[in-house]
């Protein structure tokens, strides 16, 4: 863990070198979600509301999820960068060191510059908390964080698992981006819009529903039943990232190296 | 001429070696078409007023867009000529017998076009055997096809001379992140790639008629579902005509100031 640390300073000070460059694209990773957020704006100013729900709500449910991605895209980078650490032969050089090769994937690279997108996603999600009627207490707020966590989790175990492909493939697979972007895309609204098989895909397969939609049914004072089993749903991100880890140690053991 | 079209050629082949990318692409394109379709259902559903974008236009819309993804993106993956410019390799290019702007430019259009090309067919026939409300409809008349198709092509043209814009700009700015980052989220905003045009409040509809972005994108496919009737299309091509008029003339211009003091960094 300290060595976790010690790689996430070093490379924040190398990024820092490039000042403008750092701001630049940080104030830039803040403005891109921003037109999808405008288009989820103007669709709410055309139509009222999108089923039973009302734009603030969708508003809540599309800022956890671009919360989770931006902090996973800042951490986790490592892993959605892994397939140029194969080409290039690096991953050699990790196999030799005395430490897990998944903390060291991990620590290989960090995107600050997330950042503006995190804060643009907090900007949303304040907005939000202040219109919305709910009635705060410890649990709840527990919950809020235990959703952004597991649905960094959840992303983080999509990143490992497609890294892990590239053992065998050598190149990234243009294909996780409908898991990554996609579930992004999709997880901003309420999951019972969709058909049902694309809600059983994302609550069974991938558990994008137990981090956003279950949990915020529980939030909104909407769900019945006990509210202890939507509080711990967002666990099913631990539950995810736990088999993707355990297929990385099959990886690795299969690993080749390209030579070059 | 002969010499840009063999560019152009030379690039489509290329192109089309990539063929596990193309499946991973499509796969890809589906998908997002599906959801969006799904959330635009959603949104319909609930006994709308809203008549003036029918649900099957939209639809058509929706399919249009991610079927010919690399003919309206303006951003699309061709990093090679900004590694030229801040790597210095430009030399090479500029001692090449031919123009540095239409060389670039045939380039592109034949990267975009065979892209779409591996991909279009494959998608186009799985989207119209699809359940409605997902299918694709035919368009309503042979005219708006054909009008389609031009409109296409041209706005084709068009978002090449935009994006070739973008990479003259790189000969000031030395770093392609920042400033083509904001052009291409505002640009595809702009060109319906977020929400339909049809669907903005109506004084931002204003205000992507007065932009080059709509022409390329959104304007070919309401032509295709026949939202845009065929006269008002012949005008439309029209706009597009002098947007590029416009866009071309002053890449040319810019690009002629900036090759005057290019400054090639040895190495």
């Amino acid at each position: 863990m300290r060595l976790y640390f010690r790689y996430l300073s070093i490379l924040f000070k190398s990024q820092l070198q490039y000042r403008t460059s750092f701001w630049l694209l940080t104030v830039g990773q803040f403005f891109v979600p921003f037109s999808v957020f405008a288009g989820l704006y103007f669709m709410f100013d055309r139509f009222g509301q999108l089923r039973e729900w009302s734009f603030f709500e969708t508003a809540l449910c599309y800022a956890i999820i671009h919360m989770a991605f931006a902090l996973s895209e800042c951490f986790v980078r490592g892993f959605d960068a892994f397939s140029g650490l194969i080409s290039r032969g690096d991953f050699d050089r990790l196999l030799v060191r005395p430490r897990s090769t998944a903390l060291q994937v991990l620590g290989s690279q960090f995107e600050f510059t997330r950042f503006g997108r995190l804060l643009q996603g907090i900007v949303v999600l304040a907005w939000a908390l202040y219109k919305l009627p709910i009635e705060w207490d410890a649990a709840k707020a527990a919950t809020l964080v235990l959703m952004i966590l597991g649905g960094v989790l959840i992303f983080a175990g999509i990143y490992v698992l497609f890294a892990t492909l590239c053992f065998w493939t050598v190149q990234g697979l243009e294909i996780a981006n409908i898991f990554t972007d996609g579930g992004r895309e999709m997880a901003q609204y309420p999951l019972n819009i969709y058909q049902k098989w694309v809600t059983l895909f994302f609550t069974f397969i991938i558990p994008f529903a137990c981090v956003n939609y279950l949990p915020l049914l529980y939030l909104l004072g909407r769900a019945d039943g006990d509210p202890v089993r939507y509080m711990l749903q967002p666990l099913a991100g631990i539950l995810f990232l736990l088999p993707c880890l355990l297929v990385w140690r099959i990886g690795v053991r299969h690993y080749r190296s390209t030579g070059s | 001429m002969r010499a840009y079209l063999s560019v152009w050629k030379l690039r489509f082949i290329n192109g089309m070696q990539y063929r596990t990318a193309a499946v991973a692409g499509i796969a890809t394109q589906l998908f997002f078409g599906l959801i969006f379709i799904m959330v635009y259902v959603a949104f319909y559903g609930q006994g709308s007023s809203h008549t003036n974008f029918p649900l099957p236009d939209l639809v058509s819309y929706v399919w249009l867009q991610q079927i010919f993804l690399s003919f309206i993106m303006l951003w699309f993956r061709d990093n090679e000529i900004f590694a030229l410019i801040t790597g210095g390799n430009i030399a090479y290019e500029l001692c090449r017998p031919c123009g540095l702007y239409p060389f670039w430019f045939a380039k592109l259009v034949g990267q975009r076009l065979s892209s779409a090309v591996l991909r279009c067919f494959p998608i186009l026939i799985i989207v119209f055997f699809l359940p409605q409300p997902y299918r694709l409809s035919p368009p309503p008349s042979p005219a708006a096809f054909a009008l389609f198709v031009l409109a296409l092509l041209i706005g084709l043209v068009l978002v090449v001379s935009v994006s070739m814009l973008i990479y003259i700009s790189v000969f000031w700015t030395l770093s392609p992140t920042g400033s083509t980052l904001m052009i291409s989220v505002a640009g595809e905003f702009f060109a319906g790639m977020v929400i339909p045009v049809p669907l903005m409040p109506v004084w931002l509809q204003r205000v992507s008629d007065f932009l080059p972005f709509r022409w390329s994108a959104d304007f070919p496919f309401r032509v295709y579902s026949g939202q845009i009737p065929a006269s008002d299309a012949l005008w439309g091509i029209a706009a597009q005509l002098a947007w590029i008029a416009v866009v071309v003339g002053f890449g040319q211009w810019s690009m002629r100031r900036a090759l005057r003091q290019v400054v090639v960094q040895g190495g």
